[in-house]
């Protein structure tokens, strides 16, 4: 195993959404290397569909603080309220910048960008949906991730593409603080390992929804940067909260966007009633995600379920003009046909709810710089995240569909502008703190690759989906988080014992596939623990044995940390509250 | 709507067995490549991408293909299916049939199985500016652009960087000198862009001898584009705006 030295002033690692921004901030102002597993444009930002929310106002009357208000009660209360405060007043900066980068909205007939309705956003505190979302047809995260590349490519940014990192090292000061030293990557193309000495990097690494069965998420998306840092003691917040899209294709969980709803779909039972009448008589089909993957679940639950085993809904677009479904909806109805063998315009089609998004991660503050202990203020030097890994928290227990790509655009940027900013005035690492940094993983792909356990890295992976689709999704009880958490455990036991087929050093994916495991199943299992401990339901994280919202004694940011061996240690932190008070959530 | 809709009913899942005939090279062990057929059970509805991982994750783990998202927007994993270019997410067993052959695609040089080196096509993407460039200042608010305007590019901007059109490209395989359809479409999408202003940049780039010129309107590209692009239509868009000098 060749190992190669590479010295940077910023190190990104992740090329979606967030990691491109930030790319884009730190270019120009320092050396820095942007590290992905995959080519840059084959990032799940790309998968995104229905737009991104910025009170424009371009179409009608909207304000950043109704934007500010829809996206604190949509996330249950548990948002940090100047952190989404950030969000939403910076969301009609980032649209117009992305607009001058040259990303094609869609746009109204006097050539301003277009809006349209999305889940949850409403008009004046909840009065009615509201026309927010800026998009460009069905694809708009395409869009975005496309021309933050192409923003990266006329900067001439540095990428070390297909290159997986594995683990980071720190430099530790006389007082026990912790800086950022290097960060080890594996390259796929020859099995070799880089040390990339650094004075910071940025996390970027996206979401880790592989570890459910029926999931929109990529094969990739196994929460590889999370995964390393809470190996590394960093603690992960409010890893409970875990988005389930109501709208995947059945069985196969591929998105089909809320947009579809905004533009006038309909969600019906078996008995093709509007059933999410019942449950929020004003906004309906645009209540929250949580909410109607709930409402959703219960149909099924109560033998209201349509499809051959009675366990998925009908989302209904036939009443929908044929050409609107053309102009606006172009792709996810080319996904239901192509996937369903259904022509959406004349016959509705199966859905089911669908994991989709991590609201929890490496915890940190509104610069993007990641915050270790249980006040929220204590550093890692040199440490920053953003995007769906980390957690800011401005989605809080349930994010608001578009403010993902919100949340990557405005936080990669201010996670980059806060790097750049540091790593002008910090010194390079010494180089002994940098020595011998690629030993662990040196270790763990030569162990990996010499296994010879009996078992296999799909079927485990295949059982954790099983379990968390069953035990840990929509609905959740102590007894079933507790009962998953001991086939987790199992599971862990059973990864211990696994062997690959390959061990060759190109392109060796089953060994990059077992490193990936290994991650989900502690990112699992910080889920379950810190899900089994939060004894109430709020927003995405729903008990049945629990099944009101207790702010007494739960208005609280739960930090789950790895202990010596391998075990969850929970700690909590106050959320930043801010002008509004928690209020019944009705929509 | 009142009316109780015909639902469509499920019938029991047909479980068939898919031949995969797949052509492989492992760079460490083999002097050139070789066909391997595994056999693997897969539903009607179970994409091409399925059964190469039911045959990767149960009998062969160094079977080698990149993939990602699944489902036809990463474009991570374009392969010759059955000898014509596609995504192998985005084809059903139903529609290609039980027996079905797979290669990397052709005109880059391959790695490994069906992972084939894609540098050179991201350098002749980069080589035509694939990226805004206006020069004046738009101050603190969104430009404007018609809904006319906006359209005149639409079809250009779905493309992926799959690089299935410009893999399928005979005059590619014979020269990689040439920039590919996958380079064209990118220009396009700036040069018929009502905001950009450096039309003439990539056109001039493009009328070099590597450029649209060595396009033989084979129709290859436009026939596989897993985004349904026509990109024959606007490499011959191109094409004329170099020849009239006009947008």
């Amino acid at each position: 195993m060749n190992v190669h030295s590479h010295s940077y002033d910023a190190v990104i690692i992740g090329a979606g959404g967030a990691g491109l921004r930030a790319a884009i901030e730190v270019a120009g102002k320092c050396r820095t290397a942007v590290i992905t597993k995959l080519y840059p444009t084959r990032s799940h930002t790309g998968a995104a569909q229905g737009g991104m929310c910025a009170a424009l106002a371009n179409v009608e009357d909207d304000s950043w603080e109704w934007h500010l208000f829809d996206t604190i009660k949509g996330g249950d209360y548990l948002v940090d309220q100047p952190a989404a405060e950030i969000m939403c007043r910076g969301a009609i900066d980032a649209v117009i910048e992305l607009e001058h980068y040259g990303l094609p909205f869609n746009r109204t007939p006097d050539g301003k960008i277009d809006q349209r309705r999305f889940g949850g956003h409403t008009r004046n505190h909840g009065e009615a949906p509201v026309r927010r979302a800026c998009y460009s047809a069905d694809r708009t995260g395409h869009m975005i991730l496309q021309t933050l590349f192409q923003q990266c490519v006329a900067r001439g940014v540095t990428f070390f593409n297909e290159y997986q990192v594995l683990d980071i090292a720190f430099e530790e000061g006389a007082l026990g603080e912790k800086r950022v030293a290097a960060v080890v990557a594996y390259e796929l193309a020859t099995g070799d390992i880089h040390v990339f000495q650094t004075k910071a990097c940025l996390f970027a690494t996206g979401g880790f929804g592989k570890m459910f069965k029926v999931s929109s998420n990529a094969h990739t998306l196994t929460g590889d940067g999370p995964g390393l840092l809470y190996r590394r003691g960093v603690p992960l917040q409010d890893m409970e909260m875990f988005q389930f899209h109501p709208t995947g294709i059945y069985k196969l969980g591929i998105l089909i966007s809320e947009a579809a709803r905004g533009e006038g779909g309909i969600l019906r039972n078996a008995g093709m009633e509007r059933f999410m009448e019942r449950y929020a008589p004003t906004v309906k089909d645009l209540a929250p995600r949580d909410m109607v993957s709930r409402a959703i679940q219960t149909e099924i639950n109560e033998g209201r379920g349509a499809g051959p085993n009675k366990d998925a809904v009908w989302l209904d677009l036939t009443h929908l003009p044929p050409e609107q479904i053309d102009a606006k909806l172009p792709d996810v109805t080319e996904f239901i046909r192509t996937y369903q063998g259904v022509e959406p315009k004349k016959e509705p089609s199966l859905i089911q709810p669908t994991a989709h998004y991590a609201m929890g991660g490496i915890p940190t503050n509104t610069d993007g710089e990641v915050v270790v202990d249980d006040t929220g203020t204590r550093k890692v030097l040199g440490l920053y995240a953003a995007g769906e890994c980390a957690c800011v928290s401005v989605h809080g227990a349930n994010r608001l569909g578009t403010n993902s790509l919100l949340d990557i655009v405005v936080f990669g940027k201010r996670g980059g502008a806060a790097m750049a900013q540091y790593v002008a005035t910090a010194d390079m690492p010494p180089p002994e703190t940098v020595r011998g940094v690629e030993e662990p993983v040196r270790e763990q792909v030569s162990r990996l690759l010499s296994a010879s356990g009996g078992e296999k890295v799909g079927d485990i992976r295949s059982r954790l989906q099983e379990e968390m689709q069953a035990k840990a999704s929509v609905f959740r009880t102590g007894d079933s988080l507790r009962s998953c958490l001991a086939t987790v455990r199992d599971l862990r036991q059973a990864y211990e014992k696994i062997a690959i087929d390959d061990k060759g050093s190109v392109f060796n994916y089953d060994l990059s596939e077992a490193m990936e495991l290994g991650y989900l199943l502690d990112l699992a299992e910080a889920l379950v623990v810190s899900g089994e401990a939060r004894t109430e339901s709020r927003g995405a994280h729903s008990r049945d044995d629990f099944p009101e919202r207790d702010d007494a004694n739960w208005m609280k940011h739960t930090l789950a940390y790895r202990g010596p061996d391998g075990e969850v240690t929970l700690s909590y932190k106050p959320v930043i509250g801010g002008a509004y008070q928690p209020m019944e959530r009705k929509y | 709507m009142t009316a109780v809709l015909d639902a469509p009913t499920g019938s029991p899942v047909q479980l068939l067995t898919v031949h995969l005939r797949v052509k492989r090279y492992n760079p460490e062990t083999d002097k050139r490549p070789h066909w391997q057929e595994f056999e693997v059970t897969a539903e009607p509805t179970d994409r091409v991408l399925d059964a190469l991982h039911t045959a990767k994750w149960t009998i062969d783990g160094t079977l080698t293909f990149r993939r990602s998202c699944a489902h036809g927007v990463c474009g991570s994993d374009a392969m010759v299916i059955n000898g014509a270019n596609g995504l192998a997410c985005t084809m059903l067993i139903q529609d290609v049939g039980t027996s079905i052959s797979l290669e990397p695609i052709r005109g880059l040089p391959v790695i490994k199985d069906l992972v084939v080196d894609m540098e050179p096509f991201f350098a002749q993407y980069r080589s035509v500016l694939p990226y805004l460039i206006n020069s004046d200042d738009p101050g603190y608010k969104e430009r404007y652009q018609s809904p006319e305007d906006r359209e005149r590019f639409d079809d250009t901007t779905k493309c992926i960087l799959c690089a299935c059109c410009t893999t399928s490209c005979p005059v590619y395989w014979g020269n990689s000198e040439y920039v590919g359809p996958a380079a064209i479409v990118n220009a396009h999408r700036f040069i018929f862009d009502s905001r950009d202003q450096a039309a003439e940049q990539r056109l001039d780039i493009l009328n070099q001898r590597s450029g649209v010129w060595r396009c033989r309107t084979a129709f290859n590209c436009s026939e596989c584009c897993p985004r349904g692009i026509k990109v024959t239509q606007a490499i011959e868009e191109v094409k004329r705006a170099i020849l009239y000098d006009r947008v």
